[in-house]
């Protein structure tokens, strides 16, 4: 397996607050890594910054790239989606039109795209069904599949997903997830950012517990899902109150 | 009044009220998709007619100099950037866009000034010679800015008006000029009489706001702009750059300004500074619209228009304060109508830059 992505010595500050303080992380091809911890320990402010939307300092690689030196622009022609957890649905457009402009980067394959486009109302028929109607008019859960989807339309290599299960029914969390495993089958690798650490944990290869800002603990997922101190944390009988 | 004048006084505001919906349609589109309320747009309108009027009085329109000047800072600019950044291989690129393409045109009216034009010359190279204006002053003014606040583009954009208005008043000088008729045909329906000049704004407007709607439902890059308009985070997510997309707005306002430039001018005499005031009435009706929508804009700006003509029959030393002075109420009644919007927008801020 080859490395996709690697972060060295991640520094992200928000004025004075750094927000993010030396985070590595390494991500296989073909790999699901998730990020788990709690609100406030960073991992939006991560994915945002892998993304480009913050500058950040250190070192991070995407194949043979330096990251650092492209836009966010560039790392989308690259390859690189971010599903963001607040989604960013194009809401006064419709779902055709969310979706074809997912596919903004690949204006030059024309007929690739119609065939991508198929490919997600297949994936999702409820944003089949709901082709002409408004993004924002969709219930929370459909808007989260359109997010999935509008990023699968720029055929992602790395896929950045952002609490996709936020404030959604357990029946549909479940359906994401059942997406996420869906999409590695096919050749994508994805980075997780999740607050369910129990669904995460059982979805990804690999993990990472982020707290305040720094990486704590690190392992394959299977192992850290049985590690006592994850248990105690992040995994107990108790719900995480969410501030 | 009588029903003959009011009939009259009608037909002269649907005409200026046309006008009024192009120059209204490139403010809107600059401000959805860049954040900044162009108001030199209205100069660049005067620039338009005073252009076609230069050449058909055969002297050189100071437009040119305009155009090189912009294209010179740009191209210093842009090239100077590309340097730094290590993207030498992109200056070729710029040396034509921000060189050659505006240059061509410039030099062609240069040569052409002088020429007993016949209109169907005069204004094509009007509009290719204003058209670079726009896009021109969003490189050299606006980009650098992209990520400013509404407010610091606002003022930005107040200081290129009063720069370009006073190039005008430099390259034109004061007195004022009123270009030929585009048609002198008269028709009558029933007991009117309609200019085919009136007929002609009319037309042009409608055929240039469904030129716009057609880009904006059926064009990719039209999509992407509607998306940068509406989500600029998600624009970004999906690989549009916003600077492309900015580009081409302020091209495309170029255009209709240049179009309404070309369409005012042997409507009503126009000096180095009545481009601002047709901005001012065009962005009245750009404000009915609350900025955001094209059709409201639309009837905005006819109301506009309309409001003019019958205030200019009731007092004409009035009738500027009895279009601006309608802003009072609906602005009162947006700010009102949209209290709930405002409050999601401000919310929608904070939420990105929490970590």
């Amino acid at each position: 397996m080859t490395t996709l992505l690697s972060v060295e010595d991640l520094h992200v500050s928000y004025g004075k607050m750094e927000a993010v303080s030396g985070v590595s992380l390494d991500m296989q091809a073909g790999q699901i890594v998730t990020v788990i911890g709690p609100n406030g320990a960073g991992k939006t402010t991560l994915l945002s910054a892998l993304m480009g939307l913050l500058p950040c300092k250190g070192r991070s690689r995407y194949e043979s790239d330096d990251l650092t030196a492209l836009s966010t622009e560039e790392r989308v022609r690259r390859g690189i989606c971010l599903v963001p957890e607040r989604r960013e649905l194009f809401s006064d457009m419709t779902v055709a039109d969310n979706l074809i402009l997912g596919a903004y980067t690949r204006w030059r394959e024309r007929r690739a795209v119609q065939a991508d486009l198929d490919e997600v109302f297949r994936r999702f028929p409820k944003l089949a069904e709901r082709r002409r109607q408004l993004a924002g008019t969709l219930s929370g859960g459909e808007q989260q599949m359109l997010a999935l989807g509008r990023a699968l339309m720029a055929k992602p290599r790395l896929l950045l997903l952002d609490e996709p299960s936020l404030g959604l029914a357990p029946l549909i969390v479940r359906e994401i997830f059942r997406i996420v495993v869906g999409l590695r089958e096919l050749g994508v690798s994805i980075l997780l950012v999740e607050q369910n650490a129990r669904a995460a944990l059982e979805t990804a290869d690999f993990g990472y517990v982020l707290e305040t800002g720094c990486v704590v603990h690190s392992g394959p997922a299977a192992g850290l899902a049985h590690d006592p101190r994850v248990i105690a944390s992040y995994l107990g009988g108790k719900v995480e109150p969410s501030s | 009044m009588t029903p003959e004048i009011a009939v009259l006084l009608a037909q002269d505001g649907i005409t200026t009220g046309a006008i009024y919906v192009l120059v209204a349609l490139g403010i809107v589109l600059i401000f959805l998709s860049t954040r900044v309320i162009f108001v030199p747009f209205g100069d660049v309108v005067g620039y338009a007619a005073l252009t076609l009027a230069a050449l058909q009085l055969k002297r050189i329109p100071g437009t040119v100099w305009l155009v090189l000047t912009l294209a010179a800072i740009a191209t210093v600019v842009e090239v100077y950037g590309l340097t730094r950044r290590h993207q030498a291989r992109r200056i070729p690129q710029a040396l034509l866009y921000y060189a050659a393409l505006p240059v061509a045109p410039a030099a062609t009216a240069y040569l052409a000034a002088g020429y007993d034009l016949p209109m169907w010359a005069g204004i094509p190279i009007t509009f290719a010679v204003v058209l670079p204006i726009s896009p021109l002053l969003y490189r050299i003014a606006f980009r650098p800015l992209a990520d400013a606040s509404v407010l610091v583009l606002l003022i930005v954009a107040v200081a290129a008006h009063f720069a370009l208005s006073g190039m005008a008043l430099v390259f034109f000088g004061p007195e004022g000029f009123r270009t030929a008729p585009l048609t002198r045909a008269f028709f009558s329906v029933g007991p009117m009489t309609v200019s085919g000049q009136s007929i002609l704004v009319v037309a042009s407007a409608a055929v240039f706001g469904l030129l716009l709607f057609l880009f904006f439902e059926r064009t990719l890059n039209g999509k992407a702009l509607r998306a940068t308009a509406v989500n600029r985070v998600g624009a970004r997510l999906v690989g549009i750059e916003l600077s492309n997309t900015a580009a081409t707005a302020f091209l495309l306002a170029s255009a209709l300004a240049a179009i309404s430039g070309i369409l005012i001018g042997p409507i009503t005499t126009l000096y180095y500074d009545s481009g601002f005031l047709i901005g001012l009435k065009a962005f009245v009706g750009a404000i009915i619209g609350g900025l955001v929508s094209y059709p409201a804009t639309i009837v905005g700006a006819i109301l506009v228009g309309l409001g003019e003509s019958y205030a200019s029959f009731w007092n004409s030393a009035l009738k500027e304060v009895i279009v601006f002075g309608s802003l009072i109420p609906i602005l009162l009644w947006q700010s009102f109508a949209t209290r709930g919007g405002v409050v999601e927008d401000v919310e929608e801020e904070e939420g990105e830059s929490r970590t």
